[in-house]
């Protein structure tokens, strides 16, 4: 009977793995093709590697995109931050509820009509201020930081509630005014928080294609857009090489993550092992 | 005679009328929303004293703790420090300090990191901010653990960590909510004389919240009774224990026996009640509050009453008949569960003297109660 139960557990295991990971893997084999032809495989090759570095258009929009993606991750964590600490921390004040419904909005919000109510904005401030002049990388920021805003503060605001607020009590009841109990407590304390946001929003940006798509201009463009519309045109090995890179880089940074949180686990187990050990 | 070494002196300032009080709350009340939390509390607490206050779980006592620190703002009243009036004081320049019932010790700074960290906030000298926090760590003798961090302490050492961090600063009252209900028992009762032991030392006012009547017992100067957000009865341990005032307290400290009845008849020394739930009539001490006539609990602590198979001729203490229907062993002392005629239970308890007694009480035997009229509580 259980034996039988985890039989269909591992064949429905084998098949959701299979599912998410094949065609990851058809992509990177055939980033080593030599063809053109993207569906035979003909022989080993770093020929795809060699085409990619050497075509500036995609090396310039990952450069961009990168460089918004950075920027509007850090923007936004910072703005989230703080709205996330205004939303839990502050004393109930009218309009709160609402305060963060308005918060949370924007994550339901489908982003084709949050991209077009941008582009309304963007042009009718240039017509009236001037700025932005045009549309591009500032314009592409501004609307990623718009946002990942709402992703920081939703992980913040959780983070928060989960928080013993006595500890920012206790802070005070010492003699510390708001302001140092910010830097000196909560922002230690919320520092996994703030990373995860940080890297959301990272992520958010890195890849995002709608938002990008209403607002960038001719003068830049990311990434993402330069993919897609490289695909219209036809797949050609090089984005193929080019996702081969991305998984490798991302891939990495998981396994030293997850080694370093691992280590940080057991060292954490063996100290409260260790306390309770000497209490006896 | 000889006049007494000081330290035998018990001091006794709240029964001294030229004594004025180091912390009056006067007239304290807290509402969240319709609910009222602490009920128009007045309390005068005086340096040096060790005060508890004690009641059941939501009764208000937490709430009551965190007025006096600044976290929650008084509905209504006001109280002072030293003569100085608090409540328009945020709570980082209180000289008060609170020791949290979850310790709140912060878990990113180290053992010393946590204890320096109030006197950083007061501005003082490097040099001076390590002498207090060696001093503290001495005084609840964690020296060796100065660099460990918090998750690395057992819950004992995390408890003296949250009391030396509040105490290196020398507050002028020391509030500290729960401070023992976290720990084992055996850890709590030798902790328990250890915080007298430093209050002693210091001096310092301590305000101590429990929900633990033994603890309260032992540990306080006096304790302030507190049931739905009122003040019930204060006074001293032995105040609390033998003269309660109301149904609640005799209730809620230790255990009591009570016969409702009528004062039927007034003498010289005495007072006769008649009480239904006896069937006879109980004296009790004369009292010139009471009079005849009168509604009263007559109430009987469980180890005041005396019980024998055999029939007492003490004519001036009060007997009853019963039979015994339940028993319990404790070890130092046995509770025995009579039944009275009427039907009323009747508690007592009396010391195991010798280890195997050939006459020992047991069930279905009909035994005697009986105790002195001096010992006797009534409840009006
Ligand atoms: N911030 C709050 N908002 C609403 N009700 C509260 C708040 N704090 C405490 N209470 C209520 O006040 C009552 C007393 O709480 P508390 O003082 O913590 O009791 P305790 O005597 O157990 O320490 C409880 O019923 C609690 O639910
Ligand atoms: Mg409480």
């Amino acid at each position: 009977m259980n034996s039988k139960r985890n039989y269909y557990i591992l064949t429905g295991m084998g098949f959701g793995f299979a599912f998410l990971y094949i065609p990851i893997l058809l992509l990177m084999v055939f980033s080593f093709n030599e063809a053109k032809v993207t569906t035979r495989w003909s022989s080993f090759s770093l020929k795809w590697y060699q085409a990619l570095l050497e075509n500036d258009a995609i090396i310039n929009a990952a450069l961009i995109s990168l460089k918004i993606a950075v920027i509007s991750a850090t923007i936004a964590t910072i703005v989230g931050v703080l709205a996330g600490i205004a939303l839990v921390r502050f004393k109930k004040f009218k309009g709160k509820t609402l305060f963060s419904g308005l918060m949370v909005a924007p994550m339901v919000m489908p982003e084709v009509i949050t991209g077009l109510s941008l582009l309304f904005l963007f042009v009718a401030m240039e017509e009236l201020i001037g700025w932005p002049d045009g549309r591009g990388m500032t314009t592409i920021t501004i609307a990623h930081i718009t946002f990942c805003i709402t992703f920081v503060a939703v992980i913040i605001q959780s983070r928060l509630q989960g928080m013993d607020e006595s500890l920012e009590e206790a802070a005070m009841d010492l003699g510390g005014r708001p302001i140092r109990i910010l830097f000196d407590i909560t922002l230690p304390l919320i520092t996994p928080a703030m990373i995860s946001g940080w890297l959301l929003s990272f992520t958010l940006s890195l890849d995002d294609v709608i938002l990008a798509s209403f607002v960038s201009g001719p003068s830049s463009t990311t990434l993402p857009l330069v993919i897609f519309s490289k695909i219209k045109l036809g797949i050609s090995p090089d984005i193929n090489a080019l996702a081969t890179l991305i998984i490798g880089i991302v891939a990495i940074g998981i396994v030293i993550a997850a080694w370093l949180m691992n280590k940080k686990e057991k060292a954490y187990q063996r100290d409260i092992q260790m306390a309770v050990a000497q209490n006896e | 005679m000889e006049p007494l070494e000081e330290k035998y002196i018990d001091p006794q300032p709240w029964l001294d009328k030229n004594e004025k009080p180091f912390l009056e709350i006067r007239s304290v009340t807290k509402k969240f929303g319709d609910f009222t939390a602490v009920d128009k509390v007045n309390l005068e607490i005086y340096k040096g004293e060790l005060f508890c206050l004690l009641g059941g779980s939501g009764c208000g006592k937490s709430t009551l703790l965190r007025i006096l620190a600044g976290f929650e703002t008084a509905t209504e009243g006001s109280f002072f420090i030293d003569g100085v009036d608090m409540t328009q004081i945020p709570p980082y320049e209180r000289p008060v300090n609170m020791m949290f019932q979850s310790y709140a010790i912060f878990p990113h700074m180290s053992v010393e990191k946590n204890i320096a960290y109030g006197l950083k906030r007061d501005g003082l000298s490097k040099p001076e901010v390590k002498t207090r926090v060696e001093e503290g760590l001495k005084l609840v003798q964690l020296s060796q653990f100065a660099k460990r961090k918090p998750h690395q302490l057992s819950g004992g050492q995390q408890q003296r960590v949250a009391l030396a961090r509040a105490l290196v600063k020398h507050p002028k009252v020391l509030l500290l909510d729960e401070p023992l209900a976290a720990l084992d028992k055996k850890l709590r009762e030798k902790t328990q004389f250890e915080l007298m032991d430093i209050q002693y030392k210091l001096g310092i006012t301590f305000i101590v919240v429990t929900h633990d009547q033994e603890e309260a017992m032992t540990l306080s100067t006096r304790i302030a009774v507190m049931n739905q957000g009122k003040i019930k009865q204060i006074g001293t341990p032995t105040d609390i224990y033998e003269y309660p005032q109301s149904r609640f307290t005799a209730n809620f400290i230790g255990s009591i026996n009570i016969f409702e009845g009528i004062v039927k008849e007034s003498l010289s020394e005495s007072h006769v009640v008649q009480s239904e739930e006896t069937q006879c009539d109980l004296l009790i001490d004369r009292d010139s509050s009471i009079h005849t006539g009168e509604k009263i609990g007559v109430a009987i602590r469980p180890e005041k009453i005396h019980l024998s198979r055999e029939e007492p001729d003490k004519q001036d203490f009060n007997t009853l008949r019963g039979k015994v229907l339940d028993f319990g062993y404790i070890g130092n002392l046995s509770v025995y569960n009579v039944k009275l005629p009427s039907g009323k239970m009747v508690k007592v308890s009396s010391p195991n003297q010798n280890r195997y007694s050939k006459h020992r009480v047991t069930w279905d035997d009909i035994v005697y109660l009986t105790w002195e009229p001096a010992n006797t509580v009534v409840i009006l």
